[in-house]
């Protein structure tokens, strides 16, 4: 017990609490001036508004994915519902390699986009395309349970009181996966915000542009700007904390409205 | 004459079974097209998005054909960093799977306070961005860190060497054997573990012998994932690795350093090396979710 | 409405749910279907609902044929036997939502939609659950919501799936003598699954009892109980004695003793004996058809439970009024009131 408690401290909390310390050793001025550079607003702008924009497509398309794998059978299913972990196991400078690779302007599907004028590799889209790539098992997973478990009678309920198969989908099934959606989205939106490997190579890295708030913090380490560092990963950390407690919450409605059977 | 009449009102008949037929089938399912347009859609996703970048890891590696493949692999700088992470692996699976194990035990089968704070404490590498936890090593243990003038009088070396590397993979696969422990020890109760005690069995023989046993393919599954994780992390160990070629170099590291040289044949031959580890694990994954789940129903009768 | 089943098969796999039903319900009946798992009861009454679709065969409701209509159309309320209630919506929204899924051009407005649920509400006597959520309710009170929520409607038909299967006995009870008074006020005809005898003749204007995908009996409570029209039958209702008998050129045989118990129009051959437990009379030794000995004796009551082992061999139990004090031991003779003879 108190083995666990300070093993915890000392690999989890001493860590962090350095980099609050850190933080505090700015002033608030100084720390203010650091988040409002053009440059630092930039990175997290692009990160942060990327990060939601992937985790919104892989909330519409993890819906019909996991739809898909659960409700219907099709020759496969077996196999895709196990690709949908690749993105979990795959090393992320593997896959920023990789969708570098395919997205390219010579890419297998680079080329045919760059024929239509859409430039993906080297540009935020890229960016966008590999946050997409690493937060969709976040929602398929989180939601693939919740439709399995699904009481199928109540479906046949809303059929006969006479509900329309699309009246069914929007009042009774889509609220039913409502906490278990939101839950995906933020799991999704968080992986995407801090994600690095998978996304540096794709980017471009081009300050304002297609920098992601990450590389900043790993340039400014560079530069031994560390206290800058510590600010913009400061305010990444807030951000963290504030999704993990609210898919705690989130789990916690789920729970509240399961019926004691 | 009657008998045509006779003929179209069974045919009105039939055409009504036929829409019967069809509201029969909307209760639960949904039209023929639109069956077809969302399995349509969750392929094509799936295949542009998961499968094609996978392919492209094989497909470059081999570009050059099976001898400069291997030549890739046989390069000092690609075993040196296969080595590295294999160490790195080993260590950051060891301290896990121990600290995990207790982790899990002591929040599955005791109640004390701030346990819903601890169960958040090991979600948190989860959802820091690997970036951050290679930046708090290097506030700690960098040249101006914390404990970094302390380091230097005493000649440690930390950071840009193979032990901040694996603090780092640590820290970051850190909740991987405990998250699979804790739902399956805290289903299995306390109740077996209260038996042996009662039966005369010491706890450290109560934890070998009932405990263990009990939840040996939640253990392979922890470990399985933690050490994918810890071979493939990027983020965490490039902050604190230094990038000393031959040295403090791991496998994904050394993807980005050739990558970025142009040498797109060995990058992606390592590259091939990792996605295969994944590929394995997911393989390993499944067949171990089917023993727990096995596991599972036996535990229900 | 009056329901008409007519030569209904239903096959899962090689299993046959149903094996050719046929079934008659008059307007405003209480009906319950009756029988063990696996007797079809359920498959049948989702067929009228319109949630399964038979092999072969024909409903019709006042002579419409109810199969050319998906379940949507039927205007069946169905109450499920785990309520489904949809646990995200209030008690209000949940019986509201049958009325707001309404085409829009026969949609009631807002106000007749508040004040119908209200109404429904009132009926079932849970007014004051409208802003609870179903998580909220114990089992009967949502037992009664689903009951609700499916009048809202204003159902041709009302089908419940073992309404209080999932409920303790005591609510059970309750539950029972408030469909029944219920049903006299909303005057629907309805029908209900059940595998609770009790519940079935305390309830029910009429029985129908199935065994394995056929109907065996339909009649009044009091004639599936007084006079069961099979073997089956006999065993499922009611507490029973069976013995094994044997007829043939009109004498009845147990073991090597005759009985003197009529025979007229039994077709001979291995046979079955069905006598009530408190149809046996307890007479002195030598008299009644059969002689034993009294091995255990219990009190329940008014009745005395005893066990009595026949001189045949066979062990029966019976009740018999308190009023003559049996004991281990000692020797009665029986005789049947009433029985029955089944073939098989």
């Amino acid at each position: 017990m108190g083995l666990t408690l300070s093993w915890l401290s000392v690999i989890i909390l001493i860590p962090l609490a350095g980099l609050f310390l850190k933080s505090f050793e700015l002033s608030p001025e100084q720390f203010w001036a650091i988040l409002a550079s053009r440059r630092t607003l930039n990175a997290l702008r692009v990160s942060f508004g990327l990060a939601f924009a992937a985790a919104c497509v892989n909330l519409v398309m993890g819906s019909i994915i996991v739809w898909a794998l659960v409700r219907y059978r099709f020759p496969g299913r077996r196999l895709f519902d196990a690709i949908v972990d690749v993105p979990f196991a795959l090393p992320t400078a593997v896959a920023g390699v990789a969708l570098t690779a395919l997205f390219a302007e010579k890419g297998w599907l680079g080329a045919p986009l760059a024929a239509l004028g859409i430039k993906v590799a080297f540009t935020p889209v890229g960016i966008f395309v590999a946050m997409i790539f690493i937060g969709i098992p976040f929602v398929v997973r989180t939601v693939q349970p919740v439709l399995q478990d699904l009481d199928p009678e109540i479906e046949e309920a809303a059929g006969s009181l006479g509900a329309s198969r699309w009246q069914t989908i929007i009042r009774v099934i889509l609220p039913s996966l409502a906490p278990a959606l939101l839950t995906g989205l933020a799991l999704a939106f968080a992986r995407a915000v801090g994600e690095y490997g998978s996304v540096i190579f794709i980017a471009g890295n081009l300050p304002n542009v297609s920098e992601i708030a990450p590389l900043l913090i790993v340039i400014r380490l560079s530069e031994f700007r560390y206290a800058d560092a510590t600010a913009i990963a400061v305010v990444m950390l807030v951000v963290s904390f504030l999704i993990i407690f609210a898919v705690n919450r989130l789990q916690r409605w789920a729970q509240s409205r399961i019926p004691a059977r | 004459m009657t008998l045509q009449i006779a003929d179209s009102v069974s045919l009105s008949a039939s055409g009504a079974r036929a829409h019967a037929a069809a509201a029969r089938d909307s209760l639960r399912t949904e039209p023929r097209a639109v069956r077809i347009t969302i399995i349509a859609l969750a392929i094509t996703f799936l295949s542009v998005f998961v499968v094609l970048p996978l392919v492209v890891v094989f497909a470059q590696a081999f570009s050059k054909g099976i001898l400069a493949y291997l030549a890739a692999l046989a390069e000092p700088e690609a075993l040196a960093a296969i080595r590295l992470t294999l160490l790195v692996a080993a260590i950051s699976v060891g301290l896990n799977l121990v600290f995990g194990l207790v982790a899990a035990w002591a929040i599955a089968k005791f109640d004390f306070k701030g346990k819903t704070f601890l169960i958040t404490l090991i979600d948190l590498p989860f959802s820091v961005s690997p970036v951050i936890s290679g930046l708090v090593f290097v506030l700690l243990f960098g040249a101006q860190g914390y404990f970094g003038s302390w380091l230097r009088d005493h000649d440690v070396q930390i950071l840009f060497a193979v032990p901040g590397i694996a603090l780092a993979t640590t820290f970051v696969t850190f909740p991987f054997v405990a998250r699979a422990l804790i739902p399956l020890m805290q289903e299995q109760g306390t109740q077996e573990e209260e038996a042996a005690i009662s039966l005369g069995a010491s706890g450290l023989q109560t934890f070998f012998r009932v405990t263990l046993p009990n939840i040996k393919w939640g253990v392979l599954y922890g470990v399985l994932l933690c050490n994918a994780r810890a071979m493939g992390e990027f983020g965490a160990v490039s902050v604190v690795s230094g990038h000393i070629r031959g040295e403090t170099n791991t496998m994904p590291l050394l993807v980005e350093i050739l990558y970025n040289e142009y040498q797109f044949v060995a990058a992606f031959a390592i590259a091939s090396l990792l996605a295969m580890l994944a590929l394995i694990t997911l393989i390993a994954k499944t067949v171990l979710e089917r023993h727990l789940d096995e596991g599972q129903d036996v535990n229900d009768h | 409405m009056t329901i008409e089943v007519r030569n209904l098969i239903k096959k899962f796999g090689s299993f046959a749910a149903l094996d050719g039903v046929d079934l008659k319900v008059d307007n405003g009946e209480l009906l319950a279907l009756l029988g063990p798992s696996g007797s079809g009861k359920t498959t049948l009454l989702r067929i009228i609902a319109g949630l399964d679709w038979p092999d072969s065969g024909d409903v019709s409701f006042n002579g419409e044929d109810a199969l050319a209509q998906g379940a949507r159309e039927r205007h069946v309320g169905f109450v499920f036997q785990h309520y489904a209630l949809f646990r995200h919506m209030t008690v209000f929204e949940n019986v509201a939502f049958g009325l707001r899924v309404q085409p829009r051009a026969v949609r009631k407005d807002e106000a007749t939609i508040r004040a119908r649920v209200k109404e429904l509400l009132d009926l079932v006597q849970l007014d004051w659950l409208a802003d609870r959520y179903p998580s909220q309710l114990s089992g009967g009170q949502r037992q009664r919501i689903a009951l609700a929520r499916a009048l809202a409607i204003e159902p041709r038909i009302l089908l419940l799936d073992e309404p209080f299967g999932a409920l303790d006995a005591k609510v059970r009870k309750e539950l029972r003598r408030w469909l029944r008074s219920l049903h006299h006020e909303i005057n629907v005809t309805s029908i209900f699954v059940t595998h609770d005898q009790e519940e079935a003749l305390e309830v029910a204007n009429r029985v129908v009892v199935m065994d394995k995908g056929r109907i065996e009996q339909i009649g009044s409570p009091d004639d599936v109980y007084e006079s069961p029209a099979s073997a089956f039958v006999h065993g499922f209702i009611g507490e029973s004695i069976e013995l094994p008998v044997q007829v043939d050129g009109g004498v009845v045989r147990l073991g090597d003793r005759q009985l003197p118990l009529a025979a007229d129009g039994l077709v001979p051959g291995a046979s079955k004996l069905f006598v009530r437990r408190h149809d046996m009379l307890v007479g002195p030794p030598g008299s009644g058809a059969f002689e034993g000995a009294v091995q255990h004796v219990r009190n329940f009551g008014p009745v005395q439970r005893a066990e009595v082992a026949l001189s045949g061999g066979e062990t029966i139990e019976i009740d018999a009024p308190r009023d003559r004090e049996l004991r281990a031991g000692d020797t009665i003779g029986l005789e049947p009131r009433r029985y029955r003879i089944f073939a098989g």
